[in-house]
C-alpha cells in the first residue's frame, strides 16, 4: 500500500472529524428554540436505545442465546443498581462461563 | 479542581477502554490479514478513530474499492455524530473554540454516551479530556497489540468480551430509565424503529441510527410539549395571553 493509502486515511480522518467538531465548536452560545433544545436533550437516551437493540442480540453470529443471555444479565445487574463497570465485567464474566461450557 | 475532574473523567472512561480492548484487538488482527502494515493499521486508529468505519474500510480495501468511495462511506457512517455533538454542546461548559475543537476529536458513540448520561448538570473540559483520553489510548494501543499478537486471546474470552460495549450502553441507560417514563419511551421507541430498519434492511446501520434517534427524539418531545400545553392552558388563559 502506497501514497494512496495515506490520502485515503486523510480523507477518512476528515470525514470522521468534521461531523464531530462542527456542532460542538460552533453551537456554543447560540440560543436555540426551546423545542430544538428539548429534542437535543432527548437524543442521548434515544441513541442508546438504537445502539443497544437489536444489535446486542447478534454480537455472536448465529448464536442468539448468547445475545439474549448477555442482554438479560446486563439489564439485571444495571437494574439492581450495579455501576457501569460492574455491568460490563459481570456480563463478560457470565458469558465467559457460558462460552466455556458450550 | 481541574485535576480532580480529569481523574474523574479517566475513571468514567475506564469502562469504554475495557470495551474497546477486544474490538481494537480484532481490528489490529484483521488489518494485518487485509495486508496493512503495523504502521498503517495503527495510523488508521490514531487518525480516523471510528470503529465501524474502520472495519468497513478494511473490507472495502480487501475488495479493492476506490479510496474515494471508502472516504464517502466513512462520512455517511459518521453523519450521526452531527446529532450527538449538537446534543452534547448543550451540556458542555463554555470553553475556547480551539479547545473544544481538540476534544471533539474524541467524541465517539461511547464517549458521547458516557458524557451525555452523566449526572452532572454541566460537564467540564477537564472531565471530557479524561474520558476521551483513556478511550482513545485503549483504541490505539490495542490496535497495535492486535496487529502483533492477534488471535492469541483465548476464544471463549474473545467471545465473552464482544458484549462489553453493549453492556456498557445498558449500564449507562438503565439508571436513567428508573422512574423516568420519558427516558423509557425514548429508548423504547428508538429501539423499535432501529429494529424495523435492522430486519427490513431498508437503511444501512449509520443512517438507521440517525433516523431512529431523530424520529424518536422529535416524536416524544411533541407528545410531552402537547401534554404540557394541555395541562397549562387554563393557567395561560387566566393570564390573559
Amino acid at each position: 500500500m502506497g501514497a494512496i493509502y495515506w490520502w485515503m486515511l486523510l480523507g477518512m480522518a476528515l470525514a470522521t472529524y468534521i461531523p464531530r467538531m462542527i456542532p460542538l465548536t460552533f453551537l456554543e452560545g447560540k440560543e436555540l428554540p426551546p423545542i430544538v433544545s428539548g429534542v437535543l436533550r432527548n437524543i442521548p437516551y434515544a441513541v442508546l436505545g438504537a445502539l443497544i437493540f437489536p444489535a446486542i442480540l447478534f454480537v455472536q453470529e448465529g448464536n442468539l442465546v448468547f445475545g439474549i443471555i448477555g442482554m438479560v444479565v446486563a439489564f439485571l445487574i444495571a437494574f439492581l443498581g450495579g455501576s457501569v463497570m460492574s455491568v460490563v465485567l459481570g456480563t463478560i464474566g457470565v458469558l465467559a462461563i457460558y462460552s466455556l461450557f458450550t | 479542581m481541574e485535576n480532580k475532574d480529569f481523574y474523574a473523567g479517566l475513571k468514567a472512561g475506564l469502562s469504554i477502554a475495557i470495551g474497546y480492548f477486544p474490538v481494537a484487538l480484532t481490528f489490529g488482527l484483521l488489518a494485518k490479514t487485509a495486508g496493512l502494515s503495523i504502521i498503517e493499521a495503527t495510523a488508521m486508529s490514531m487518525f480516523v478513530y471510528a470503529g465501524a468505519s474502520q472495519y468497513i474500510a478494511l473490507s472495502l480495501i480487501a475488495a479493492s474499492v476506490h479510496p474515494l468511495l471508502i472516504v464517502t462511506n466513512t462520512f455517511i457512517v459518521n453523519i450521526r455524530h452531527f446529532l450527538m455533538t449538537a446534543s452534547l454542546s448543550e451540556k458542555m461548559v463554555p470553553e475556547k473554540r480551539w479547545v473544544k475543537a481538540v476534544y471533539s476529536f474524541g467524541i465517539t458513540d461511547e464517549t458521547f454516551s458516557v458524557l451525555a448520561t452523566s449526572k452532572k448538570e454541566k460537564i467540564t473540559t477537564a472531565y471530557a479530556f479524561g474520558v476521551a483520553l483513556i478511550a482513545y489510548g485503549s483504541w490505539v494501543i490495542f490496535t497495535t497489540v492486535g496487529h502483533i499478537i492477534g488471535a492469541n486471546l483465548p476464544l471463549f474470552l474473545q467471545a465473552a468480551m464482544s458484549i462489553a460495549l453493549y453492556a456498557m450502553f445498558v449500564g449507562l441507560l438503565v439508571p436513567s430509565m428508573k422512574g423516568n417514563r420519558k427516558v423509557v419511551m425514548l429508548a423504547g421507541l428508538a429501539a423499535t424503529i432501529q429494529s424495523f430498519f435492522y430486519f427490513t434492511g431498508l437503511l444501512s446501520t449509520g443512517w438507521a441510527i440517525l433516523v431512529s434517534t431523530l424520529v424518536a427524539s422529535i416524536a416524544i418531545e411533541m407528545v410531552y410539549v402537547n401534554h404540557e400545553k394541555r395541562t397549562k392552558s387554563t393557567y395561560v388563559r387566566e393570564e390573559g395571553v
